[in-house]
């Protein structure tokens, strides 16, 4: 006999100010087959869930239905409190009566209402639930890292400290990211190459990672713990085995189009090139669009010069297919494209430069060897304006609501820079606000005005007027006194917005991963699980879940490592026991479930069934592959002869609940 | 498709010629506009106010017109096609001002901002096409080194306005290439030219004006185009008199260049 219990929760006030609990209870009372109902403050607290218990042993109760909070948030914990009192886990039905009710409406009558509604659903379909039982799958060992910037370098080097292989697969043609344009890091201002490129060799040499630049993840199929995905190995037209490094290759290509993505743009590189010096691997790569030899035929000069004769112009793309237990995505971050700031000067002024390619210009290994200069002079500048918020914080559409998090200290360090090396050179900082929590990092913005003497001058640059002679006239109001300020600096530093990576909506597709309107992976919690994707086996590293500084993203880095050996440490994992199942009596084989199907999870069998009638016939249906088959539903949409069916969300359980909210 | 047209108060008085013009080049581009029979001043400032009732009745009363005949209002002076489409959008979508309103109307059907306002310039640009445009051109403005000037009230605030990008506009420019011209871009295009402080405090407007034909003069422009009959009023009576440059109505350029000027037309 089914013996219902109904568990209505507060929530504190989050539903109990909204919601009569009270007579949420009462209606509960009156459903035929609710054995017991009753109403707490937090009915996932200890003190909750042993009310649950209790009420289990008392009443004989062996369906549950909890009026709470969203089934993404608690719905695992009283399917655990449910099992651990004999309950089936699977009998266990949330009615979300706070986002779904208490939270969206402000009548206390109409909430109410509501809430009995969404409660009479849930005990319909607990009436028709099923015990049922998870099976067991493998983990295969091996972890993926789409990405090698400092996040997806961290990651890689603590699982494969654990024990556990793991492959980068790198879309440029070396490992390091942004972190390997910088010059300095704050807070300590030391040398971004100097801790950068170690841990670049330390992945690099671990015998348990293998790394793929220049590649891409094209598919990725399978479930948690047996991933398997296809990389494409686009090709470098050089042989990586036999080229020793030497670089002669790219200081002799004739082709000087193209400029330089390392150097942001203000160098032009050759065709066939090693994007910096300590790239890894330490192997040029042809970008066939540029080459003389792809594009017109003519030319061959990397191939004459090169002692390995290591150039091959007719090498292929290599699809590599391989098997993985856990994915990490790392793929960072990149920079707003201020093509809408034509207020700034955007585009009209070499001079007019982003923070990054402020980076290299003060970098050693930059173009200009570290001497600051204006681009379109060479000649030192005597004042440098760096402007903040540039589509950061922006409510007018053409860049960013949110707050970027780390230009503030970069703007700090970059004022320091020019001011420890030019001390002739004045520099000022517009801002909006200046936000620098973190250890050390007010003081370190302080020291950039105390004892660098920075400007910093709170409003926003306005207008900036190149002249005909590229001389720049810049106005903007000094907030604080009232003043509308002009001046004319020599060279404009512009903190553009941080941006979601271009590919992430791309990868996104391929693990199933959720995204935010601003291209940023979503966490699975925002405060209780931030390294893990809602994806089961898919976990968030570093500037690609949203921004953050260097010390930030090494931390998630660490953790997304974790929560991933964690992962690959099982032997087994438990599996969805919601899976389609096919009634092979009504099945007529016409495959449509098998066209819809993400998984690849079912296949027409020809096999002999039981007809109708009763009689034995030799005839294709659809066979589910429970192993695959992760319950999204699809295929029973599809189904036009209602033959597939999902365990747990049963046909005939969604139409009792949509009967429930009818009548 | 009907191009109802909301000519203006100005466009009646002193910038006849760019009332005739755009009339008589529409008619040659086979979009000929549609006066509306009845229309009143749109209130020639959009009203700061988020609750003034009165102040936006003008503009409403187009829409609704233009509404119940085809959808489609077009508008030549930036200050209107300006009240008109801001008045347009709170009345699709701020409350409590568009319920007010349509209460105090009393319309047979509210009105919900269903018409859609367009400058001539978009029509040009959206449904003429630059290219087609350039190919009806029978006397290229070659060799005439034009600036553009945007002024604000065509183009901010941007996200309701959504004609151009408000920093880095082209549509002028587009217009000019196509008419045979070479346009030239500066920095001061897109800036105020002191509107109606003409009125309350003309030094302030004679100086931002300086500013913007000294910007025009570094950029190495002729000659200023502009869509506004107050931008010109002021480029034009508060400038200083080194400063003074020729200033036109787009659609006067574009008579000219489709050949349909006479005499008179062109100032």
């Amino acid at each position: 006999m089914q013996k219902i219990g109904v568990f209505v929760c507060w929530c504190g006030s989050n539903i109990a100010a909204t919601v009569d609990v009270a007579r949420v209870v009462a209606a509960a009372q009156g459903i035929p087959g609710v054995a017991f109902a009753a109403d707490y403050r937090y009915m996932c607290s200890e003190q909750g869930q042993q009310l649950i218990a209790d009420a289990v042993r008392q009443y004989g109760l062996n369906r549950i239905v909890v009026c709470s909070c969203s089934p993404r948030m608690h719905e695992k914990t009283f399917r655990t409190c449910a099992e651990r009192c004999g309950v089936n886990p699977y009998q266990v039905e949330i009615a979300n009566i706070r986002e779904q009710c208490a939270w969206i409406l402000k009548d206390r009558e109409q909430a109410t209402q509501k809430a009995v509604a969404l409660l009479k659903a849930a005990v319909a379909k607990v009436q028709l639930d099923t015990p049922l039982q998870p099976g067991e799958s493998a983990v295969v060992k091996r972890a993926l890292v789409l990405g090698g910037g400092i996040a997806g370098i961290e990651t890689a080097l603590d699982i494969a400290d654990a024990g556990y292989p793991v492959d980068i697969v790198e879309k440029e043609p070396s490992i390091g990211g942004k972190m390997a344009q910088l010059d300095k890091t704050f807070p300590t201002l030391d040398c971004s190459a100097c801790i950068l490129t170690p841990k670049m060799v330390d992945a690099a040499q671990h015998p348990n990672i293998r790394i793929f630049t220049y590649s891409e993840v094209e598919a990725v199929r399978g479930f948690v713990g047996q991933f398997e995905a296809d990389i494409r190995k686009k090709a470098r037209s050089v042989k990586a085995d036999i080229c020793s490094g030497c670089g002669i290759c790219t200081t002799k290509c004739p082709s000087r189009q193209a400029g330089s993505e390392f150097d942001a743009g203000l160098r032009k590189r050759g065709a066939i090139y090693i994007p910096f010096a300590q790239a890894i691997p330490k192997v040029p790569v042809i970008d066939r669009a540029h080459c003389l030899r792809f594009q017109t035929g003519k030319c061959g000069v990397c191939s004459l010069v090169c002692p390995n004769k290591a150039i091959d112009y007719t090498q292929q793309d290599e699809i590599v297919t391989e098997q993985y237990g856990a994915i990490v995505l790392a793929t960072g971050f990149d920079l707003l494209d201020l093509q809408h700031f034509g207020d700034l000067g955007w585009g009209r002024s070499k001079d007019i430069i982003t923070s990054l390619q402020l980076e290299r210009l003060t970098n050693a290994g930059g173009p200009t060897e570290g001497h600051l200069v204006c681009p379109s002079t060479g000649r030192q500048p005597k004042q440098v304006v760096i402007v903040s918020c540039v589509g950061s914080r922006d409510t007018s559409g053409r860049g960013k609501t949110y707050c970027s998090k780390i230009c503030c200290m970069y703007n700090a360090k970059h004022a320091m820079y020019i001011r420890e090396k030019y001390p002739d050179t004045d520099v000022t900082v517009f801002y909006i606000d200046v936000r620098t929590p973190g250890k050390g990092f007010d003081e370190f913005q302080r020291r950039a005005v105390e004892e660098y003497g920075v400007h910093y001058i709170r409003g926003l640059v306005g207008k900036v007027d190149v002249h005909r002679d590229g001389t720049l006239h810049l106005t903007a109001s000094d907030l604080n006194s009232g003043r509308q300020l002009e001046m004319e600096p020599d060279l404009i530093v512009l903190a553009a917005a941080v941006t979601a990576s271009p590919d992430a909506r791309k990868v996104a597709g391929l693990v199933t991963a959720s995204i935010d309107n601003d291209g940023f992976y979503v966490e699975a919690h925002p405060k209780l699980r931030p390294v893990e994707s809602p994806t089961a086996g898919v976990f968030l590293s570093g500037m690609c879940q949203g921004p953050k500084d260097i010390p930030e993203t090494v931390s998630q880095a660490g953790a997304a490592a974790v929560k991933a050996i964690g992962l690959l440490s099982k032997d087994k994992l438990l599996t969805n026991p919601c899976t389609a199942w096919c009634n092979e009596t009504v099945c007529s084989g016409c495959r449509s479930c098998v066209q819809v199907c993400p998984y690849g999870a079912i296949e027409a069998v020809e096999k002999t069934v039981v007809t109708l009638e009763g009689k034995k016939e030799q005839r294709s249906v659809a066979v589910v592959n429970e192993a695959l088959c992760q319950g999204c539903g699809a295929c029973t949409v599809a189904c036009p002869s209602g033959a597939m069916d999902l365990k747990g969300f049963s046909n005939q359980e969604i139409m009792a609940e949509v009967d429930a909210l009818c009548w | 498709m009907i191009y109802n047209y909301y000519p203006g108060c100005t466009l009646s008085t002193n910038a006849r010629a760019l009332d005739r013009t755009a009339r008589r080049c529409a008619e040659r581009l086979g979009f000929p506009l549609v006066e509306l029979p009845e229309w009143q001043c749109c209130g020639a400032v959009y009203p700061q106010a988020p609750d003034a009732v009165g102040e936006r009745l003008g503009a409403v009363r187009a829409l609704t017109a233009a509404r119940d005949n085809g959808g489609t209002l077009v508008a030549l002076c930036s200050a209107c096609y300006h009240v008109l489409k801001r008045v347009n959008d709170d009345m699709a979508a701020v409350y409590p001002i568009r319920d007010k309103i349509n209460n105090y109307l009393a319309l047979e059907k509210p009105y919900h901002g269903e018409t859609k306002v367009l400058h001539f310039l978009e029509v040009l640009r959206d449904h003429v096409g630059w290219n087609r445009l350039a190919s009806l051109v029978t006397h290229p403005l070659a060799g005439r080194r034009i600036g553009a000037y945007y002024g604000c009230m065509l183009l901010r605030p941007g996200k309701v306005m959504a004609l151009d990008d408000p920093e880095s506009p082209a549509i002028l420019e587009d217009f000019l290439r196509a008419l045979g011209a070479t346009p030239v871009v500066y920095d001061m295009r897109n800036e105020c030219c002191g509107s109606y402080l003409a009125v309350t405090n003309r030094d302030y407007c004679r100086e931002m004006v300086g500013r913007i034909l000294a910007s025009a003069r570094d950029g190495g422009a002729e000659e200023l185009l502009t869509a506004c009959p107050l931008c010109a009023y002021n480029l034009v009576h508060n400038a200083a008199a080194e400063q003074q440059v020729p200033v036109t109505y787009f659609t006067e350029l574009l008579a000219r260049a489709l050949g349909l000027a006479t005499g008179g037309d062109v100032q």
